[in-house]
């Protein structure tokens, strides 16, 4: 039987990436995670409460949508995941839905998270608000500037948002703070990762926690076209989460090629991009051993990308050995290009696409997906939070 | 082969270990500090090689790191400045303490190698799994004479520090309390003391140093009665942080915990 591209090894290894290179003051901690997720994910009570808040709460099963212009745009068949019909606009919630209870069950009385534009911050604000239980979000300074809307909303759930003004004072950096908050708050706390990045077991209880997207749109492909399973996957990639969820059941069915969307930026080689898989090399970030931007001397250096989702300066270890394999392909989209695609799903169906996902949709006339061709873009997130960037940026769009 | 980190504990008690960032607050104060340091008084120097992103630290290690690597350090620059280490400190174990990726895009055989060439005697790489060292590392470590340093926790349970334990030739590495480096809230001292006994009882081979959180001599001296001896950083770089001139201000520190 060929090793399944689900599963990592014991140790969080996906191929040669993953694992869990993290201080002492960590590994407790992680080690309480590591040797319990398993256990209460499988556990029926938990799977009740989960299925329950994902129903009626999320909002779930989300719409799989036939985008008919789009379709006769690209002269193929194109499939909308809507994810971005997710209660607070995005996939996010599907995790921290997911680690809430998780945290519960663990006994945990204080909830932390990093947040780069705000969506993964506002989606735990929200499960906590829903629990009861305080939360703090980490967030780089210039992040908290250029996401105003989200910093409100977070606030207006009640959760403390932590401006981080340390190094480049984005993702990253907001990621180092939190997990600093960890080492300093062993006990009675839990860390909500946003994506499945981190020290393992973070990057498969997030696939696995994502993975409805995937189980839920196999099912209505089902009922669309008659089979499972289409011929293309298309997601965008920062860390990777949504793309994870969106692949999550098709890892292991040779047949449907999965296509992974990074931000190019100002194109790949312009010193302004956030093309992971092209630009990084093997290191080690925030406890994970994966593709990363640095330098010859192994220091992180800050990718960018105008969609601050994306800018991430490593890919989730899953990732990275899906494009080490050749099972994943990568396409890198810039930000002009991005921009093209909001304003085109927006006036061919109606809907208008956070930044992030727009990556992956921009990507559709790379594909070379045939008339026949079932293709299926997770459509992670909604547009309103970037409506400033769109009308700064009009002139671009349309 | 001289093993200057047993003939230190064998020789001396309370002893003194500094932690500074190579490369701050002036990207040649490496050697001087080193230097300045030994002469007033410290036992052990531990040399921090500077990362972009050091989980394990608070914002004064932060604040030197991105100083350090501003001014242009890096591991070529750093065993260059170390070259004379050893004909300018002779006893004193020097330990190089850093984060993991800088060591594996060097190469971990070669750094190690380096190391030992340069007359440095121990590493401590915190976000090294312990897995990951015993099958992977440890014989190139012996192979090259390194000694590996482990932190230990309140937290870490008593199996895994005999694991540390046995696996480490140097010192065990207690961190005081919950929290990064240079913290300033006080620890729970009942806690904290049973954590130390705790220790002290488990009758280990390692000696012990406390360290995280030690800022004067008040600290160092009540860390002192727990264990061997005791590790300072922030407040050294802190106190670094305005001066005009590092190696003065840092051994008016030293003698400020020893001899005030």
């Amino acid at each position: 039987m060929t090793p399944s591209y689900q599963q990592p090894t014991a140790r969080g290894y996906y191929g040669e990436f993953g694992g869990a290179f993290i201080p002492e003051m960590l590994y407790p901690n992680v080690e309480e995670l590591r040797t319990r997720y398993l256990e209460i994910l499988a556990d029926p009570d938990f799977q009740i409460d989960l299925q329950h808040l994902l129903r009626d709460y999320v909002g779930r099963p989300t719409p799989l949508f036939e985008a008919k212009r789009l379709s006769e745009r690209y002269g193929t068949r194109v499939f909308l995941k809507r994810e971005d019909l997710c209660h607070t606009g995005a996939h996010k919630i599907n995790n921290t839905v997911g680690q809430i209870l998780l945290a519960q069950r663990l006994g945990k009385k204080r909830i932390i998270a990093e947040t780069g534009a705000g969506q993964h911050g506002v989606a735990t604000a929200t499960v906590c608000a829903l629990m009861g239980l305080p939360c703090v979000v980490y967030m780089g300074a210039t992040d908290i500037e250029r996401q105003a809307p989200n910093v409100a909303r977070m606030r207006l759930l009640g959760a403390e948002v932590r401006a981080v003004t340390s190094g480049s004072q984005t993702l990253k950096d907001a990621t180092n703070e939190a997990i600093r908050d960890w080492i300093a708050n062993p006990v009675d706390t839990h860390y909500i990762i946003g994506s499945v990045v981190g020290p393992h077991p973070y990057p498969d209880l997030v696939a696995r926690l994502q993975a409805v997207i995937s189980e839920e749109m196999r099912t209505q492909l089902l009922e669309k076209t008659g089979t499972e399973l289409p011929d293309f996957v298309v997601a965008c990639v920062g860390g990777g989460s949504n793309a994870a969820g969106a692949f999550y059941h098709f890892l292991d069915e040779p047949s449907v090629r999965l296509i992974a969307v990074e931000a190019a930026g100002h194109g790949i080689h312009s010193g302004h991009s956030a093309a992971t898989s092209v630009l990084g090399t093997p290191g080690i970030i925030h406890g994970s051993r994966t593709l990363l931007m640095q330098d010859e001397h192994g220091q992180i250096t800050e990718p960018y990308s105008l969609s601050a989702g994306l800018d991430y300066p490593g890919i989730g270890p899953l990732h990275a050995h899906l494009g080490a394999s050749g099972r994943a392909e990568f396409i890198a989209i810039t930000d002009d290009d991005a921009l093209k695609a909001v304003s085109e799903l927006s006036r061919l169906e109606g809907i208008i696409p956070a930044l992030e996902t727009a990556h992956a949709l921009a990507a559709l006339g790379q594909l070379g997906a045939g008339p026949n061709d079932v293709v299926v873009v997770n459509l992670s997130g909604r547009g309103d939070k970037d409506l400033e960037t769109y009308l700064k940026n009009m002139d671009k769009i349309i | 082969m001289n093993n200057r980190i047993k003939n230190a504990f064998a020789s001396k008690q309370n002893l003194l270990n500094l932690y500074f960032t190579a490369g701050y607050p002036g990207l040649h104060d490496t050697l001087p500090l080193a230097k300045a340091l030994v002469a007033a008084g410290a036992d052990i120097l531990e040399i921090g090689m500077p990362f972009s992103d050091p989980l394990a630290d608070g914002p004064v290690i932060q604040r030197s790191s991105s100083a350090a690597l501003a001014n242009g350090m890096n591991l070529p620059v750093l065993f260059g400045q170390l070259q004379e280490l050893r004909a300018a400190v002779p006893e004193t174990p020097v330990l190089l303490m850093g984060y993991l990726n800088p060591v594996l895009q060097y190469g971990m055989e070669a750094f190690l190698k380096k190391a030992a060439e340069v007359g440095v005697d121990g590493l401590i790489l915190p976000d090294l799994p312990l897995d990951e060292y015993e099958e992977m590392y440890h014989p190139l470590f012996q192979k090259y004479g390194l000694k590996a340093v482990f932190l230990v926790t309140p937290q870490t349970s008593e199996a895994r520090i005999r694991r540390l334990d046995a696996l480490s030739e140097a010192f065990l590495y207690l961190v005081s309390g919950p929290g990064t480096t240079g913290g300033t809230t006080l620890p729970d001292v009942e806690a904290q003391q049973e954590y130390f006994q705790r220790i002290s009882a488990m009758n280990l081979k390692n000696p012990r140093l406390i360290g995280f959180g030690i800022a004067d001599k008040t600290g160092f001296d009540r860390a002192c009665e727990h264990a061997d001896g005791a590790i300072i950083g922030s407040a050294l770089i802190r106190a670094l942080e305005d001066t005009d001139d590092a190696p003065a201000t840092a051994a008016r520190f030293v003698q400020g915990i020893k001899h005030a």
